[in-house]
Order: structure tokens, then sequence, then C-alpha cells
């Protein structure tokens, strides 16, 4: 979108006296064009006329159509019923549903005595008028016909197991092979250990088995060693690292706004944390969801305990922010839309954001449903940091967490002298602008302001903001607050309007507006404009996942509500799009392929019945994510060998059945995990915060362009991948590289490409070359000859020995090599560089 | 052409061979045989009158109805019922003019492009499915926009093979962060994917190919790239059949190679002054697009065989005053610069130039200043590559709502580009778990009056 300079605006924000409200309120606010004032019309006197009267029998919705008559879309009211067309656009005379509200055909007379009976006069009149105007209608013609027949929305059932056979293990690969046969199809055989080791190891911790590991369990002829194994690896810290990297995915959780300014969030770390300890402590899936909804709303037992789930909250706050929207109203929507798509999409697998502008195309779920949900966010304030400034117009203030709570801070400290400093900065500061704003309101002056002073007072606007951010961000006494990013209900009733003149202009164009300033209901937005809010719509949420009738009470935004909503019993789409998520991050593919949407944009399951199964176990689990995966790792079909065989290739050539695993490519992650591993230089202490927060508040770029480039694009470290500095549109290349995940949406699904731009990472990167040094000279150092050596290699970069074809090739390798005999410790460099770029390093089999 | 007349190199007979073999055949191709399997001509079906292609995606959806398709009837029913309920016309803002001895009409908005009109075959009367971002694009660019198929890079590499053993074949520059479909190569082998360089919400010139110099030397990287090899085709034979460890031997390969060419190709300081200057690069508004243009012409001349660049955002539903304009500005001149170069070179003739975005746009207004999305028409052009010139094809109605006359779908379009290379898109197929699949899957016509 085109704007004015930024810097031009925020002088009029200033001094904004002299300049038409309408600049600074932004430049939706056009005066309404003929057909916005029809669809006004439409939603003011039609839309409730018809919802209220007629939807209860005439409804895709409901389901009741009596007539076969549906007058909730305009494809349904214009197609009629038994009688014919409902609605004749501009043509009263022939739409029976005039004649009917008209009462003067004895036999057609709606709505019936018994609902009510005729509609006032009024009423009628405003009906003959809209017809007698073309009937604009913006409901979208084509809701599904059958939405209550769709799988997903269908409650969960609970499938027998079949029959048992031979080789099912579990009642998962029940399931699996009850499918397979259907298909004339068998497994294959099992996966050898040192394959089935390495890949459990990857699932479940993101890590690779130790040489020592391997060697335990070669040795080890337990016939429970391989459970022993994963029960080991779910317990141990590294599997929370994993799979909370999986959520964060989902979570679109990054360190910046993304977008045009992209301000960088220094406390989204504190969500990173949060994620990770949930998996690790196997938090119950359902107060995990809660938490993330409506943590703040949650009774905490302790001090601890109420910092995490406000700190859960951050998963609202995260999203991607066009923090220079120059239009208030329009940033509020958007945000609460960023919040509407991330919740439906995570939770429900549902793209409600869809229906912002019109009904969904695909699902059902109406505008007005929309607005219904967009309400109890924009009665949310969401609190996600970012200092004032030239490219910010809409900074906020963090959460703090509660004293005691035990939350981890920086050691940065402001010692009271330069606090001091600083304080007497912002003073001089504000007051100077104070002055000057005073002077203006007293002169009435028209003119526009001297563009010298407007620089000026843009560098001092810039300056109180960086001021009054970093000064917040520290107690009186000198140590770092414990901020986050989080939400808080609104309040219901209107704060005073601050006493100083600054504190007023800045909250009339850097706060809230006014009608998103309390908690409330929204207006339904005609066509999605931020400039045409119609009828206001009372807070809920879409029929398709309530449970019951919707109690918000007075004074409360709902989200609690909501939180309960999605993990009541009676929701059918939470458990199942968790469980979808999980069987896909292990398998590379879900039962249902597309895991974001549940709808009838995306895929039907493979395997209903087991996708039923697995989500009534979770929930009679009491919702244990780690039981859910050990019930799935445990499983035959998990441990199969990923071996070809033409014929079954032939049949299910996408593996969809599991006759045998999809071998997979390693995640970014894992591969720069893996190769600190294999260097023996993995740090596996979680570090403190992250680059990001070290840096703290301002823009990904522009004057912290170097900052961004040295610290963050070109990152090397030790710590696990999953706590690098992850901002949006500037990523470490380490992740970069390898399909790192869409960290401005949804991501249940990582794409995977192979190009050469991965193959020059990990042949030329100083990042990988050092490792491989490293590398080469642990293996030198690690036996005195050359087979025990090469045996080292093989097992910490690719987790088993090597073959004889493979001993050969690396003894001509060092035959060849520049002054190299295998003694010498720069061809084992070499050589472990070698097999760190071959395909095999990155894929799990 | 100094590199683009060598043999053409994993062509779909190398896969179809290797295919028969039951395994992995390039993975015993050695480092340096890949090039030295003459085939000529590269597989194709009938006399190619296109070599090449370089397809400007415009992502957003432009409006048709400002820019190329003249609607007279538009401007003057300004103000009445729309064809959708509730709707009002919105006559364009912008003047349109005849140009060139075509007589072709561009409006206002593209006046240097108007220049060469007659080098322009514009196409009215194209249609797609949805009115969806996402699903639209990659139907343009897959066919399908339901399942996963390879992109029509893909499928022509796939049908022609690379002309520069040194480069990759298709080349992707700032695509959209999400929708790696769009480049993808889907069930075709990993190789034919596309490269990609930089996103698009970062300029061109803040995107670099990294890591593109050895840290031992390219000599001790030989060694260690012929035991990688050599690892990796004996996990290969084990595997029997594993596209994605076939995609790492020749990414592998492709990456060795890139390092020696790919930093010049890159190096848009190459180009003089006034060359830069023509395309648009160092002032403002068309920087970027400018050097997306300028990087397109040097791979093509170097021998990529399919380059895509893509602009955007043109999905203009509340601000198609400034916005449209604006994005005008910014491709206006690099896109008369690059038809103009690429002609002065002796390239056009066998380069297809096309310039599309996934749909079009309503003649009705949303609000006061915006369109909405319309999937029933909209219109594409293309330029060179044995495509007629200066001519107009289809049409899309009084008012540009709906494709009228001569509709083209997208496999239409798609066929046709595969004619112009002289592929079949009846015959190129690629054979996918025992089901021939191909770009154009079971309909699409060549439009046979688009070809010069």
């Amino acid at each position: 979108m085109a704007c004015p300079s930024p810097l031009l605006l925020l002088g009029f924000l200033i001094l904004g006296i002299c300049v038409p409200g309408s600049i600074a309120a932004g430049p939706t606010e056009a005066e309404p064009h003929t057909d916005a004032r029809q669809l006004e019309f439409f939603e003011k006197k039609i839309r409730p006329v018809l919802s209220e009267h007629c939807y209860e029998c005439h409804s895709e919705k409901t389901g009741k159509n009596k007539g076969n008559l549906m007058l909730d879309t305009r494809e349904g009211i214009r197609a009629g019923g038994d009688s014919g067309p409902a609605v004749v656009p501009g043509d009263p005379e022939h739409s029976r549903l005039l004649e009917a509200v008209r009462y003067h055909n004895p036999d057609l007379l709606m709505p019936p005595k018994k609902k009510g009976g005729k509609l006032p006069d009024p009423v009628i009149a405003d009906l003959e008028k809209w017809v007698r105007d073309g009937a604009p209608d913006p409901r979208a013609g084509g809701v599904p016909r059958t939405p209550a027949g769709w799988w997903a929305f269908q409650p969960l059932r609970n499938p027998p197991v079949p029959e048992p056979a031979a080789w099912a293990r579990t009642p998962v690969d029940a399931f699996i092979l009850a499918e397979l046969e259907k298909k004339g199809l068998q497994p294959v055989g099992d996966a050898g250990k040192p394959g089935l080791l390495r890949r459990a190891y990857f699932d479940l911790t993101g890590l690779p088995p130790a040489p020592a590991d391997l060697q335990r369990f070669l040795a080890d002829p337990d016939p429970g060693a391989f459970e022993n194994v994963v029960d080991r690896l779910l317990a141990s810290p590294q599997f929370g690292e994993r799979w909370g990297r999986h959520w964060l995915d989902v979570a679109r959780y990054a360190e910046s706004s993304g977008r045009d300014v992209n301000q960088a969030y220094p406390a989204a770390w504190r969500y990173r944390d949060y994620v990770i300890d949930a998996f690790n402590a196997d938090k119950p899936f359902d107060r995990f969801v809660r938490e993330q909804v409506a943590g703040d709303l949650l009774p905490a037992a302790s001090a601890a305990e109420r910092a995490a789930n406000l700190v859960a909250t951050g998963f609202l706050a995260l999203g991607p922010k066009a923090l220079n929207d120059p239009n208030p109203r329009q940033f509020h929507l958007d945000l609460a839309d960023e919040q509407i798509d991330a919740v439906t999409q995570a939770f429900l697998g549902l793209t409600v954001a869809c229906a912002r502008c019109h009904d969904h195309k695909l699902d059902p779920v109406s505008q007005r449903e929309y607005y219904a949900l967009a309400g109890i966010f924009l009665s949310t304030d969401t609190r996600y940091g970012t200092a004032a400034g030239v490219q910010n117009r809409h900074p906020s203030r963090l959460l703090e967490l509660p004293q005691n709570s035990g939350a981890w801070v920086l050691e940065n400290t402001l010692d009271p002298e330069e606090r001091r400093r600083m304080e007497k900065q912002l003073a001089d500061a504000r007051a100077e602008v104070e002055a000057a704003l005073r002077e203006r309101f007293a002169s009435r002056q028209q003119a526009p302001p001297d563009p010298r002073q407007q620089l000026r007072f843009l560098a001092l606007a810039t300056q109180i903001g960086a001021l009054e951010s970093e000064l917040a961000a520290f107690e009186p006494g000198g140590k770092a607050r414990p901020l986050a990013m989080g939400t808080v209900d609104l309040p219901a009733s209107a704060a005073d309007a601050p006493a100083s003149p600054l504190d007023r202009f800045r909250q009339r164009f850097l706060g809230r507006p006014p009608e998103f300033a309390i908690l409330g209901d929204s207006a339904l937005y005609v066509r999605g404009e931020s400039g045409q809010p119609g009828e206001k719509v009372p807070r809920g949420f879409p029929a398709l996942f309530r449970a019951g009738p919707v109690e918000i009470p007075a004074g409360a935004s709902g989200r609690l509500q909501l939180a309960d909503a999605l993990v009541s019993p009676e929701n059918p789409l939470t458990s199942r799009v968790m469980v979808n998520r999980v069987w896909h991050w292990i398998f590379g593919t879900g039962l249902v392929a597309s895991p974001d949407n549940f709808g009838r944009g995306g895929r039907t399951p493979s395997h209903p019945e087991l996708l039923d199964y697995l989500a009534s176990e979770f929930q009679r689990d009491g919702w244990s994510l780690k039981r859910l995966i050990r019930r799935i790792v445990l499983s035959r079909t998990y441990q199969l060998d990923s071996a070809f065989e033409p014929e079954r290739f032939r049949v299910d050539p996408e593996n969809r059945l599991h006759w045998r695993r999809s071998q997979r490519v390693l995640e970014a992650e894992c591969v720069r995990d893996a190769l600190l591993s294999a260097a023996g230089s993995l740090d596996l202490n979680p570090p403190l915060a992250s680059a990001v927060a070290e840096e703290g508040e301002g823009p990904m770029g522009g004057p912290r362009r170097a900052m961004v480039e040295e610290r963050i694009v070109k990152v090397g470290g030790t710590h696990r991948s999953v706590y690098l500095p992850v901002p949006r549109d500037l990523l470490p290349d380490a992740l970069a590289v390898f399909d790192f995940a869409e960290n401005s949406l949804v991501t249940g699904s990582r794409e995977t490409t192979n190009v050469p731009s991965q193959a020059l990472y990990l042949l030329n990167s100083p990042f990988v070359h050092e490792l491989a040094r490293k590398t080469g000279q642990r293996v030198t150092a690690s036996a005195p000859d050359e087979g025990r050596r090469l045996q080292m290699a093989y097992r910490l970069i690719l987790g088993r020995d090597p073959s004889a074809a493979e001993a050969r090739s690396a003894r001509e390798f060092f035959g060849k090599f520049p002054a190299g005999q295998p003694a010498r410790e720069p061809a084992w460099s070499a050589f472990c560089h070698a097999l760190f770029a071959t395909a095999e390093f990155r894929h799990l089999p | 052409m100094p590199c683009g007349t060598g043999a053409p190199l994993w062509t779909r007979r190398d896969v179809l061979q290797k295919i028969s073999c039951g395994f992995g055949y390039l993975a015993f191709a050695g480092l340096n045989s890949l090039g030295v399997r003459a085939e000529s001509p590269g597989g194709t079906h009938f006399a190619p009158r296109a070599r090449r292609v370089l397809f400007l995606c415009m992502r957003g959806a432009p409006s048709h109805v400002d820019t190329f398709d003249y609607k007279p009837r538009l401007n003057a029913d300004s103000g009445k019922p729309g064809p959708r309920p509730g709707t009002r016309l919105l006559g364009s803002p912008w003047k349109f003019a005849q140009h060139g001895g075509s007589g072709l009409w561009i409006s206002e908005l593209f006046p240097e492009l108007a220049r060469h009109a007659d080098k322009l075959c514009m196409v009215h009367s194209m249609h797609t499915d949805l009115p969806a971002h996402p699903q639209a694009m990659i139907k343009l660019h897959t066919g399908s926009s339901q399942a996963i198929r390879p992109s029509l890079g893909a499928w022509t590499l796939y049908g022609l093979g690379s002309l520069n053993r040194n480069l990759p074949g298709f080349v992707t520059l700032t695509p959209p962060a999400a929708g790696a479909q769009n480049y993808g190569s889907a069930f075709l082998p990993a190789m034919y994917q596309a490269t990609k360089i930089g996103t698009d919400n970062r300029p061109i010139a803040e995107a670099e190919v990294r890591n593109l110099v050895p840290p031992a030397g390219v000599e001790a990287q030989r060694l260690q790239l012929e035991l990688i090899q050599q690892i990796n085709r004996e996990k290969l034979v084990a595997d029997r059949q594993n596209p994605e460890v076939e995609g790492a031997i020749s990414s592998m390969e492709l990456a060795f190679k890139m390092q020696s060419e790919m930093p010049v190709v890159l190096d848009l300081n190459r180009e003089s002054e006034a060359m830069r200057a023509r395309y648009g690069i160092g002032s403002g508004a068309t920087d970027d697009f400018g050097r997306k243009c300028l990087l397109a012409r040097r791979m093509l001349e170097a021998g990529v065989r399919f380059v895509e660049v893509s602009h955007g955002n043109w999905d203009q539903h509340f601000n198609l005053n400034a916005g449209l304009k604006a994005n005008c500005a910014a491709t206006d001149r690099p896109l008369a610069a690059l038809l103009e170069d690429l002609q002065q070179r002796g390239m056009l003739q066998d380069t297809l130039v096309i310039w599309a975005g996934e749909f079009g746009r309503t003649p009705h207004a949303q609000g006061s200043d915006g369109r909405d999305h319309n999937n029933e028409a909209f219109t594409l052009w293309m330029a060179g590559g044995g495509v007629r010139p200066g001519f107009a094809y289809g049409d899309s109605g009084e008012h540009g709502y709906r494709a009228t006359e001569n509709r083209v779908s997208i496999a239409d379009f798609h066929a046709t580009v595969l004619a112009l290379l002289g592929l079949d898109h009846e015959r190129l197929t690629f054979n996918y778990a025992g089901r021939d699949f191909r770009l154009t899957d079971v309909s699409g016509n060549v439009v046979k009056p688009l070809i010069g």
C-alpha cells in the first residue's frame, strides 16, 4: 500500500492540529460508494430479519429446508423453493418472499403465526425496497450443499480395532494392515537395528545416536531394547527441543514483526522456551491449547504457573504485523484477523479467516460468525512490544511477569546513573514537544509546520519511544524486568484521558481507535473493509465447533470460553487435527495430507478409522502427547524397512498405505545439530534468551543491517538449532537453505526441495568446513589405526558401519589426497567433510 | 550465443533410459559424462520456434481492463450495475491508445512498453478455475490446483534438457516465500526443479548465491566430490529407486560446476553503465525489476533454459489508482528494455517471453478505488519465440468480465507454450506409478492462431 512519507506523517501526528483528521486516520475513510450503501442496507436491515425470522426453517446451515427453500445464501434465496424463486432482483411482484411476508395469500403466510406472525410494516417495506433495488446480496452463493456431511465435522467415532493378525503388534498395525490387505498388499520387512535407532533418535530428539548408543543398542539382546530406547528418548530434554520446534512451526513463531518495517520482538523467546518446557513436561494438550488462547484468564497456583500462563498467550501476540499501517482501525482489524487465522488453522485445521470479506466459499463459516469471533479478539489487548518510532505507528507495551516466578532475565543492567541520565533526556524531550503542542493549541495555527521543526519533532518522537521502551525494560534497581509477549482482556470501560497533551496526542494517533479501546462486540465490516462497519454481531464462535450454547459473561472478552470450546469433548476437530499433526511429524505425511486444512479445501483421510481411534485414545489418555507418540513409534508400522519394492510401488507409489517406511529428508535443524554433534561441538545446555533479545528493540535492517548479517544470517554458534534467532524474512543461512518453515504462516508441513544451494552450503560454508575439521580431529584422536577411524567416522556421521566397498573408496580417497595418508588429520577432515555432503547424511532411513 | 550452442543435457531421453534400466542410470554417469551424450535436436517432437522461456509472473492478478484489454463500453457504462449483484461498473481511470503498425490498444500506464506493441501477442480470453491466489497461482504454473504436479519450467527442462552444464536449467528469481510447488518438479526427477534466487519480500539486490567459493580449493574439492558421488551411487543401487538421492547426485554435481560460472552470470557490473541505465537500474522505482530483467537476460544468454521472474503485488482491491500505477511504473521501462535488448542480441526470435498473472480483476468496483478477483477473464501477452507479433486474440466481452470468444484455458496456454518449444503436449509424458502424466492432463488445445 502506498502511503505518504512516514516522516511527514509522523510530523503531522505530532503537530497534527493543522491536518484534517482523515489523513491521520488513513485512506479508507472514503465516501461510501452507492453499492456500498446498498450493501450496508442489506447488512443493517435485511440480513438480521432473514436471520431472525427465516433461517430457523430455511437454512443450509441448520439443515432445515422446508419447502426445499434455503434463504441463507444468495444462491438459495434466488433459486427459491418448491413455489418458485424467493427473490427476483428488481422484481417485487415475482418474488415469493415478498408475497409471503405481505400476508396477502392465505396459503403462503410467512413467518408462520406460531413463529411470531406477520412482520411489522416498516420491515416489509425494507424488504420490498431491497428487492426493488436489485436485491444486492454479499452472501456467498456457493456455500456447500451438505456441510453437515463433511467427514471432519462428524463426531469422533470409536471404531473397533480390526481383528489382530500375526503381523500386527499394536492396534495401529491392525488398522494399517486392514487397509493394506484391502489392496492386496503386505508390508515389507522390519528395519535393521542401526537404521531403526537413527530413525528413532532423529524423530524423537532431532539428534543422531552417539557411537556409544549404537554400540549399546546393537549389543542389547533384550526384545524390549527398542522400547527402552524410546522411553529414554521421550524422557530426555532433547525431546521437547525437537517436538517443541514442530509446534513452533504451527505457531508461526518468529522474533520480529515482518511485513514492511520488521521490528524485533526481543521477548519472543520466552514463548519458545515455554513450548519446549510444555513438551518436555508432557503438559496435557488440552491444557496447552487453553493456555495459549486464554492463559491470562486461567487461575494459577503459583507465580511460576502464572508466568507460564501469561507467556503462553504469546501465541496470539507473535504474528506478523504491519506496524506502519497509517490506519489504526485497519491495523487492529488485521491483528484480530491474523489471530483468528492462527487459532483456527493451528487448533482446528480450518481457514476461518477466509470469511472476513464474505461467507467462507468452501466451509460452513459465515461472515457473521467471523465477526462474532473477531469481537473476542478485538476485546483483547495484544502486547507485542516494539518501540514507538518513525516507522512504528503501533507500539505496545509488554506484559510483566510476576515477581518470584523464577523467569530468566538477561544479565543486562541499567545502572542508576544511566537511568537518571535517560530519565532526564526523556523529560527534556517530552517537555520540548509538549511546549510546542501547547503553543499550537493556543494559537490554533493552521499553516503547515516548518519542515525543520518537523524533523526535530520526528527525532524527538523516535527518541521518546526508544527511551520509554528502554526504561520500561528495567526495574528501578537496575535489573532487567521479566517481560513477555502476550494478551490481557481490554477494560470494560474507557480509561480517563491522560493529563499531558503529548500523551493525549499519542493516545489519539498511536493508540487504539475508540471503538476498539474497550471490550465489546465487533461490527460486521461490509466486504471486510475497515471503513464499512455494519451491524454489531454478538461475540461467539462458529456453530461448526460450538459445543453448546455460548455464554460470554459481561465484562469478559470470550477468549476463555473460546479456549474451552476448542478442547470440549464435543469438538471433534482439535484432537483429530493434533493427532494428525503428530502422525505427519513421525511419518512425513499425515493421515490427512493437508495438516492445516481439514475443511473442504483440504484432503480426506487415508485411514479415517485409525485417525478417530488415535484421537479418541488421545483424549482418553488425558491428551498426553508422549503417550500418543509412544503408541505410534512402538507400532510395527513405524519400524518397517524403507526398502523399495516394485509391485507395491506400482499400487501405492506415495506409500499412503504404509507398506514401507518412507525415507525422509532431515529438517534444517537436524542437519545443523547433526553436524555439531559429529564434531563433538554441540552444547546441549539451553542458552539464555536469543540473539534478538540481546540486541533489543529496533528494526531488523536499516541501521542494524550489519548486526543482522553478522549475528543472524551468518550466525554459527554451538547451541541446538531450535535456539537460533528466527526473525521474519531474515533467517540464519543454516536454516534458510534447508527449507525452514515460512514463519509468517501456520506451517504444519514444511516444503522439501533438493537444490544446488544446499550442496553448496555443505561443500563451502565456513561453518561446515570448521566442523569437518573438528570431526577429523576427533576421528584421528579416537584410534590409531585406519579401520577403527573409518568406523568411527561412519558411526559419527551416518550412524552405521562402512561396507567393504565403502572402505575401498575411502582408501582410494586417501591415496589421492595431496600429501595424504590416513594417519593425517587434514585428510580425515576432508573425508568427514565429504561424508557430510553425501545424500545419506540428510536422509532418514 | 556463448554457451547456448552445446548439446542439451538431461533430456527426457536420459531419464527414460534410466527408467528402462530399472535403476539409476544417471548414477553411473561419471563426473563429466553428462554432457557428452549428444542428442540433437533436443528430443523435440516438431521444429521448435523457441529454445528458451522467460516467464514474467505478475503475482496478485493485474487488472486487465486497466492495462491491455481496452473496454470503451466499460468507460461508457461506468457507474451502472455490474455483473455481480450490488456492484457498479468502474471505468478505467487510464486512457488507452493504439500503438505501432499493429494498432494494439495499450493503456497509458505502459508508455515505454507500448513502443514495442508490434512485438506483443496478446490473449484477452484467458480464464482459470478459482478466484483465489494460491490455487490459481499453482494452476497457472502446474496446470492443477488440486494435485501436486510438476511446474511448466520443470516440464520444459524435462522436454528439452539444459543448455549449460554449469548452470541450473531452471531458475526462479524472487518467488514468493511459500509456494515451492510453483517451481517444483513433483514426480519428475528433482534436478528439474528451479534454483531459487532471493524471495519476493526482499530486493533482488540483496539476494546472492552464497557459498560459491571452495574453502580448500577446487582441486581438493574435486577429490571429495568423487568420493561423495561414489557413496551416493552405491546408496542408489542399494535403494533401487530413490528420487531424492538421484536429485542429490545431480544437484551436487551442478553445485560443483556452478561455482565457476554462477558468479559471472550474477555480476551485473559486467554490463555497461548504459545497459544498466536502460533497464532502469539505479533509478528508484525501476531498480528492482530492472535488475531482475537484466539478470534474467544474462541467464538466458548463458544457457539457462527457463527463467521465471516474479513481481508483485498486483492485488489491487482497495488502491487501484496508486497501486496499479506504481506497479506499472516499476515494470514498464525494464520490460521495454528487455524486449529491445533481446531483439538487438538476436535472441528474441527464439526466446519466448510470457507476461501473466494468475487471473484478472473485475470490471466492477470494489469499494470506490479497487477491483476484486476475476477468474473468468484475464489478459496475458507473449513476445518473441515464434508467437504471432502485433496480434490480439480472444475477447472478454464488452466489459471484460468473462472470456467470451476464443476462450483460452490454462491447459490451452500450456499446450501452446510447449508447441512453441517443439513439444507435443500429448506426447510429452512421464510415467509415474503406472500412469502416463502430462502437463495438460486430459485437456488442452494448441491455440494455433497465436503461432506466427
